[in-house]
């Protein structure tokens, strides 16, 4: 490798983690001198209007992360359930009423208030979330609301009398949402300034796109669960940026560099595995290493799917007629993220022959009903259509009392001893044949 | 429909009514939808809360209300992962242990576990598993049209089951009895609140979801003779301590807890099985379809699951306690409900502001010990009738 190369190799994290800290830096200088934000969530953030509005954007759900990845997460979750909040609600929006009642300070800095809140319903906790916010800030609260598929394999696409109407909607509602950030901001919307941002955040999907394909080679070039989380942060904080876009770039060329040369994201890549769920964040590195210790390469995971709202479709705006494309784009791409949740079990029998995957980890969690609550269904299912082996974790991406690292050990040990014996017991069985 | 599927109540004194009503909705047979389809009916199962069924209804569909059951999810468990309620469980295992059949299952996405089940039936069942979408943004201008579209396209599905236009006669038909439906239901609270010694908490239940179980004319049928035989009850008042019920919008709460909330205490309004009484006025019928779509969001009350910033919860639940004149409030939650308790907070810091008596309490449609609940019920009344 020639050090050209060794700088390519592994700068998808350095920089990541770079814009990372220059936006919490930002985030905490806006916090300080008092002015304004929007609160935003990572499925359908609406990044594209509210950067066109210069508005900061605070991703609630990856504060809340934070606390549990820096193993803080525990006083804020005392502190919200001190205030009355069950200890069986998303951990999430727990952590985050925790920093509001701690005036915005979180392990990262500190965060404005909110001018205003976005949210889709991806996910109903969006919904009460926001309300808790409504109720603490009494700030402007827009819901955009997204049909999702209503049966599996019934999606509607354009021109189609349904997708049109589902689209009429929420292009509806995108300008409704242009009004209030008009109010609040007490700016006119730049529709070339709009147009500029659509064409970052093409880049963006592209290049997400480009990036989760790179790890059909073998070996995967990243993690999906440990860089990938780095790259999803980076999507959702800097979509529609000029910063984003080259970050995409680079990564493109970084994996597609790495896939060339077989540098992968393990080095001793034994077992590929596809990850369903969200991640253990109270033991995340750990959490890894289980898998990571027997050769198990996550190299791909739906939370790169859902948690990305979308973005890995890579869908493209048409920059010529804007506003409605980005309806279409939010519907197709909302409406992907939540199958992604939902309906998870059709994508995956698309995908496991061309990753070439040896096994699939369905990790439900206590915190998230909307991606738990069908995993159990959607495992039988898919073992009745696929012969891969699966395992099924249960823990919390907050809450570490709920959390048996022994016993989870245990069960990821047992899982890849199964797997050893079905490759072993093969392998006879070609040599008899 | 040329025939009846619930008939025992017939001619008999008002408490047999009751009885039977409650015999039914705790009948683990499902006589009523086994009979319905034994007759060549189809059935429409739709969650918690709210399901236009005049829609099901003018297709020649029995639309049931999948609000949970009384059974233990023995094989639907193995469907679901932990961490959540029960109603979720039990709407599953109702089908795949066989106590009935449906011809097609709607959910809607009013909570994170819900919007799951129709994937989760789709994977198991191969009639239409639909998600009906009502709008979490009814203050957008263009909700009602929407809605309306939306309202259509489930139409074109349920045809599809049934093989019948719902013609817009039909539909207005359908409209009608369900608008007398609601205003019986309307009256039937009127009496529990006016004259709650007139009604225990759980007759008053039974008389409202034996209708998730009955075509709405019958249902209309009992409440028509049942209501005035009410009214001519000999009851006397006594001195009981006033208070709504908040938190049972999806999963319900036991037959047995509501009854033994009806010895403690009058209730004189909740939430129970608010989806069939969430339209509070008459729906016109000179467009139908955009008229129900218009209802849902102009003309209906709220829950925790339907986003409104016209609504908020602490303020409606507030309005609902002082139009009821109630002295207290149980503000509940079905355990594992994420947007339940979620609400308790905001509740419990409301009626604090307020200076609203209330008590905080969790159930679980499948409980079965009170003991302990009824003391602390008890004691908080206790404490408001001798302060």
């Amino acid at each position: 490798m020639t050090i050209a190369n060794d700088q390519l190799v592994g700068r998808g994290n350095r920089d990541g983690a770079a814009l990372f800290r220059d936006w919490f830096t930002e985030l905490s200088q806006t916090a300080e001198a008092g002015e304004q934000s929007a609160y935003v969530f990572v499925m359908g953030s609406l990044n594209e209007i509210l950067k066109t509005f210069d508005l900061p954007v605070v991703f609630p759900e990856i504060n809340s992360l934070q606390t549990a990845v820096r193993r803080v997460a525990g006083d804020y979750l005392a502190t919200a359930e001190d205030y009355g909040y069950s200890p069986d609600i998303c951990g999430y929006v727990k952590a985050d009423v925790a920093v509001q009642i701690n005036g915005g300070e979180h392990p990262m800095g500190r965060i404005p208030k909110p001018s205003i809140a976005v949210l889709t319903n991806a996910c109903n906790t969006y919904i009460k979330w926001a309300e808790i916010w409504e109720r603490i800030h009494d700030c402007p609260v827009v819901t955009i609301d997204v049909p999702g598929t209503r049966q599996a394999d019934t999606q509607t696409w354009p021109g189609d009398p349904d997708f049109e109407n589902d689209c009429r909607y929420v292009e509806k509602q995108i300008h409704e949402l242009i009004k209030t950030c008009e109010k609040v901001t007490g700016k006119k919307f730049d529709i070339d300034k709009f147009r500029e941002i659509l064409g970052n955040a093409n880049r963006m999907s592209v290049g997400w796109k480009k990036v989760i394909e790179a790890n059909k080679s073998m070996p995967a070039p990243f993690n999906a669960l440990t860089d990938g989380t780095i790259f999803l942060g980076v999507a959702n904080g800097f979509r529609g940026t000029k910063e984003g876009g080259d970050y995409f770039d680079d990564l493109v060329e970084e994996m597609q560099y790495k896939a060339e040369h077989g540098i992968g994201g393990l080095t001793e890549e034994e077992w590929r595995l596809v990850f369903i769920g969200v991640p253990c964040y109270p033991i995340f590195r750990k959490f890894n290493e289980l898998f990571t210790d027997w050769g198990g390469s996550f190299i791909n995971s739906t939370y790169l799917w859902f948690a990305s709202g979308g973005t890995n479709l890579g869908f493209e705006y048409d920059l010529k007629d804007p506003i409605k494309s980005l309806a279409q784009g939010l519907l197709i791409s909302v409406r992907d993220a939540m199958d992604s949740m939902f309906h998870q079990d059709r994508m995956l029998l698309d995908m496991v022959d061309d990753f070439n995957v040896d096994g699939i980890v369905y990790h439900p969690i206590k915190s998230c009903r909307t991606v738990s609550t069908g995993l159990a269904d959607s495992r039988g299912y898919f073992s009745g259509k696929k012969d891969i082996p699966s395992l099924f974790v249960e823990s919390d991406m907050m809450d570490a009392r709920v959390i048996s690292e022994a016993q989870m050990k245990n069960r990821i040990d047992a899982f890849f001893e199964g797997l050893k014996s079905r490759k072993d017991q093969a392998s006879i069985a070609g040599k008899e044949g | 429909m040329s025939f009846t599927v619930f008939d025992d109540w017939k001619n008999e004194p008002l408490d047999e009514i009751l009885y039977h009503c409650r015999e039914l909705i705790e009948d683990e047979t499902y006589p009523t939808i086994k009979k319905w389809r034994e007759n060549g009916g189809k059935v429409l199962g739709h969650f918690q809360v709210y399901f236009p069924e005049e829609i099901a209804h003018a297709a020649g569909m029995l639309p049931v209300k999948m609000c949970g059951f009384p059974l233990d999810p023995n094989h639907a468990d193995s469907h679901f992962g932990s961490y959540l309620c029960s109603i979720i469980k039990t709407s599953l295992e109702v089908c795949l242990s066989g106590a009935f059949e449906l011809d097609m299952f709607v959910s809607h996405p009013i909570c994170d576990a819900a919007r799951n089940l129709a994937a989760i039936f789709g994977r198991n069942y191969d009639y239409p598993c639909q998600i009906l979408y009502l709008t979490q943004n009814p203050n957008s201008e263009g909700s009602v049209e929407w809605l309306t579209d939306e309202y259509k396209r489930i139409t074109k599905v349920i045809e599809g089951v049934t093989g019948t236009t719902v013609t817009d006669e039909a539909l207005k038909n359908s409209i009608a009895i369900f608008n007398e439906n609601r205003a019986l239901m309307r009256e039937l609270y009127d009496i529990k609140r006016d004259t709650p010694w007139l009604v225990s908490a759980d007759e008053a239940y039974a008389l409202v979801a034996v209708g998730g179980f009955i075509p709405r004319e019958e249902h209309n049928d009992i409440l028509r003779t049942v209501l005035p035989m009410i009214r001519e009850r000999e009851g006397r008042q006594e001195d009981r301590i006033r208070i709504v019920y908040e938190g049972a919008f999806c999963e319900q709460p036991p037959l047995d807890l509501i009854r033994m909330l009806g010895r403690t205490c009058y209730v004189v309004d909740d939430d129970f099985l608010i989806g069939m009484r969430y339209i509070l006025e008459d729906v016109a019928t000179d467009n139908p379809m955009t008229n129900l779509a218009y209802a849902y969001i102009e003309q209906s009350s709220y829950s925790p699951v339907q986003h409104d910033l016209r609504k908020l919860k602490e303020d409606m639940l507030i309005e609902r306690y002082k139009n009821a004149n109630a002295d207290a409030i149980i503000v509940s939650a079905a355990k594992m409900c994420e947007p339940g308790l979620e609400e308790q907070v905001a509740y419990s810091h409301a009626l604090d502001d307020e200076g609203i008596p209330y008590f905080v309490s969790e159930f679980e449609e499948n409980m079965n010990s009170f003991d302990q609940l009824e003391l602390q019920i008890e004691t908080f009344l206790e404490n408001i009738l001798f302060a």
